[in-house]
C-alpha cells in the first residue's frame, strides 16, 4: 500500500471574514497524480499555498511529507517543487544564473539538460524579460524540478504553452509519477486533468464538491452520454421518433444526436429501429460526458458531495 | 557558501544589466559628476576643491535611496520573494546580498571620481585617506540600511518613491553639498567629513 504524502483534514484558510476553504480533508498518495480543479476564486491557491508553506492555515491539520509544512519550511523546502501561478524571477536574472542559484540554495547539482529539454538552451544567457510568456513557464517548471521534489506542486503549469511544449510537459510528468514523485495539478484545463490526474477534488466555494478518479466523477453525473448515429438513407433525420432514456436530441450536419440517461437501453432501440425502417447504420458514436461537462454540472448546480 | 556566491554574482550583475540600476548606480552620479565638474568648476572655481566628496556622496545618495527601496518593493509585488522563499533563499540574503552589491557599485563609482576628479578638474586629492575611506564606509552603511528599511516598510511602489524622495532630496542638498561652496558648507555634513582640503 502506497504511503500517504498529503494529509489535510478539516482544513480552513479565512481572510478576515471571508471563508476561503471551509473544513476540506482528503489525502493524496505516493506517486499520484492529484488534480485541485475548481472555478475562479474556489479555493485552489489558497490551499496550494497553505501546502507549500507559504499560508498559516486557520484551522484543522496539513502535512506534507509528514511534516507540517510552515513550522517545518526549512526541512520540506527540498522535498517540495513549486511552479507558481505567474512567473516570477527577477526580470535581469537569465536561465542559466536562475539554473545555478536555485541549485546552489537547494544543494544540488545544478541541472542544465532541463534548460536543453524544455527547449531554453538558445535562451540560456537571455535575460528573463526577454524571454516570451511560454518560455517564462517552462523556465519556472525547469526550477520547480530539478532538485528532485517528492512532491511537486503545479499551478496552471501549461498556461500559454503552445502544443509542443505542453506535450513536453506532460511526458515529464509522467517520468516524474514513475519515479515516484506526488504531483498536485491545479488547472482549469479540465481534458488535461481528466488526461493527466489519477484523482481529482473539485472544489466549489471552499468546500470540495467532488473526489475521485476522472471516471468516478464522470459517472456519477446526470448521465447525459452523447449519441452520435448516421445512416445511408437518413432516416433519422426525417422521422422523429423517440427512444427509451433520451432527454433531448438534435442534429448536426447528417448526424441525428441523441443525450440519453442510459445508453444501453437508446442504442439497442436506435439499431432495431434503423433495421426496421430497412435502413443501414454508417456511424454510430458514444461519448460519454466528459470532465469538463461533469465540472460545468457541478459548478452550475453547486452540487456539494 | 556557493548559494552565497552565485546570489552575489547575479546581483551585482543586475546593478549593470538593469537599465534603471544602470542609471542610479552609474549613469545619473557620473553624469551629474561630469557635468558639475565641467560647469561649476568653470563659474564657481572653489567647488573643485569640494567636488570628490560632494559627488561620492551623492553617488551614494543616488545608489542606495533611490535604486534600492524600488526593486525591493517589486519583488514583493511581482512575487519573487514568494519564488526565492519557495526556493529556499533566505530572507536575510534577500535583503543584504543587493545591500552589499550596492555598495561594491558604490566602491568602483567612489574610485572613478577619487581617480579622474584630480586630472579632469584639478581636483585635490584627500589628505586623510583613513578618514575618507571610513567615513565613505559608513556613509554607505548608513544610507543602504535606510534604503531596505524604506524598501521593507513601503506598501506600493509609489509610496517608495515618495519616501526614497523624501529622503534624498534634503539629504542631497545638505548632505552632499554639490551646489555650495566650501565655506558655506553645512558643519558636520557627510562631504564635510570627506573635506580633501
Amino acid at each position: 500500500m502506497k504511503e500517504i504524502v498529503i494529509e489535510v483534514q478539516d482544513f480552513t484558510k479565512t481572510y478576515d471574514d471571508f471563508i476561503a476553504v471551509d473544513k476540506i480533508s482528503f489525502d493524496v498518495k505516493s506517486g499520484e497524480i492529484f488534480g485541485l480543479l475548481g472555478p475562479n476564486g474556489a479555493g485552489k491557491t489558497s490551499t496550494l499555498e497553505c501546502l507549500e508553506g507559504l499560508r498559516e492555515p486557520n484551522g484543522g491539520l496539513v502535512r506534507v511529507a509528514g511534516m507540517i509544512p510552515t513550522r517545518e519550511f526549512h526541512k520540506l523546502k527540498n522535498l517540495i517543487g513549486v511552479q507558481l501561478q505567474s512567473a516570477s524571477l527577477p526580470e535581469s536574472i537569465t536561465p542559466e544564473e536562475a539554473v545555478k542559484l536555485f541549485s546552489a540554495y537547494h544543494n544540488v547539482e545544478p541541472r542544465m539538460d532541463l534548460l536543453e529539454r524544455l527547449g531554453l538552451a538558445e535562451k540560456r544567457t537571455s535575460q528573463f524579460f526577454e524571454l516570451s510568456t511560454g518560455q517564462q513557464r517552462r523556465m519556472a517548471l525547469a526550477l520547480a524540478v530539478m532538485h528532485n521534489p517528492q512532491v511537486l506542486f503545479l499551478d496552471e503549469p501549461t498556461a500559454g504553452l503552445d502544443v509542443g511544449s505542453r506535450s513536453e510537459l506532460h511526458s515529464m510528468m509522467g517520468e516524474l509519477q514513475e519515479a515516484g514523485t506526488t504531483i498536485i495539478l491545479a488547472t482549469h484545463d479540465m481534458a488535461e486533468a481528466e488526461q493527466l490526474s489519477d484523482r481529482v477534488a473539485i472544489l466549489l466555494k471552499g468546500k470540495i464538491a467532488k473526489i475521485g478518479s476522472p471516471l468516478e466523477i464522470t459517472a456519477a453525473g446526470a448521465g447525459l452520454t452523447k449519441i452520435s448515429v448516421r445512416t445511408q438513407s437518413s432516416i433519422l433525420l426525417t422521422s422523429e421518433v423517440s427512444f427509451p432514456a433520451v432527454t433531448y436530441s438534435t442534429t448536426l450536419d447528417d448526424y441525428r444526436i441523441y443525450f440519453s440517461k442510459d445508453i444501453g437501453p437508446t442504442v439497442s432501440a436506435i439499431i432495431s429501429h434503423i433495421e426496421t425502417q430497412k435502413d443501414t447504420l454508417i456511424d454510430l458514436r458514444v461519448e460519454r460526458p466528459s470532465l469538463e461537462d461533469r465540472f460545468l454540472e457541478i459548478t452550475s448546480t453547486g452540487e456539494i458531495q | 557558501m556557493k548559494a552565497f556566491i552565485h546570489h552575489f554574482k547575479f546581483e551585482f550583475l543586475a546593478g549593470i544589466r538593469n537599465k534603471q540600476l544602470l542609471l542610479l548606480n552609474y549613469l545619473f552620479p557620473l553624469g551629474f559628476y561630469l557635468m558639475l565638474g565641467f560647469i561649476m568648476v568653470e563659474i564657481n572655481p572653489p567647488f573643485r576643491e569640494n567636488i570628490i566628496p560632494a559627488m561620492v556622496i551623492f553617488g551614494i545618495l543616488s545608489a542606495t535611496l533611490l535604486g534600492i527601496p524600488d526593486p525591493l518593493v517589486n519583488a514583493r509585488e511581482n512575487g519573487i520573494l514568494r519564488s526565492y522563499k519557495i526556493n529556499g533563499i533566505p530572507a536575510v540574503s534577500i535583503l543584504i546580498i543587493p545591500a552589499l552589491t550596492t555598495i561594491l557599485h558604490l566602491i568602483i563609482v567612489t574610485g572613478i571620481i577619487t581617480i579622474t576628479a584630480p586630472w579632469l578638474f584639478n581636483a585635490p586629492l584627500p589628505i586623510h585617506w583613513t578618514n575618507y575611506c571610513l567615513i565613505f564606509i559608513a556613509a554607505a552603511i548608513a544610507c543602504t540600511g535606510l534604503s531596505v528599511l524604506i524598501g521593507v516598510v513601503s506598501p506600493t511602489s509609489r509610496m517608495t518613491i515618495l519616501w526614497s524622495q523624501l529622503v534624498f532630496t534634503p539629504s542631497m542638498l545638505f548632505g552632499s553639498s554639490v551646489n555650495i561652496t566650501l565655506s558655506l558648507k553645512v558643519p558636520g555634513s557627510p562631504s564635510s567629513a570627506l573635506q580633501t582640503r
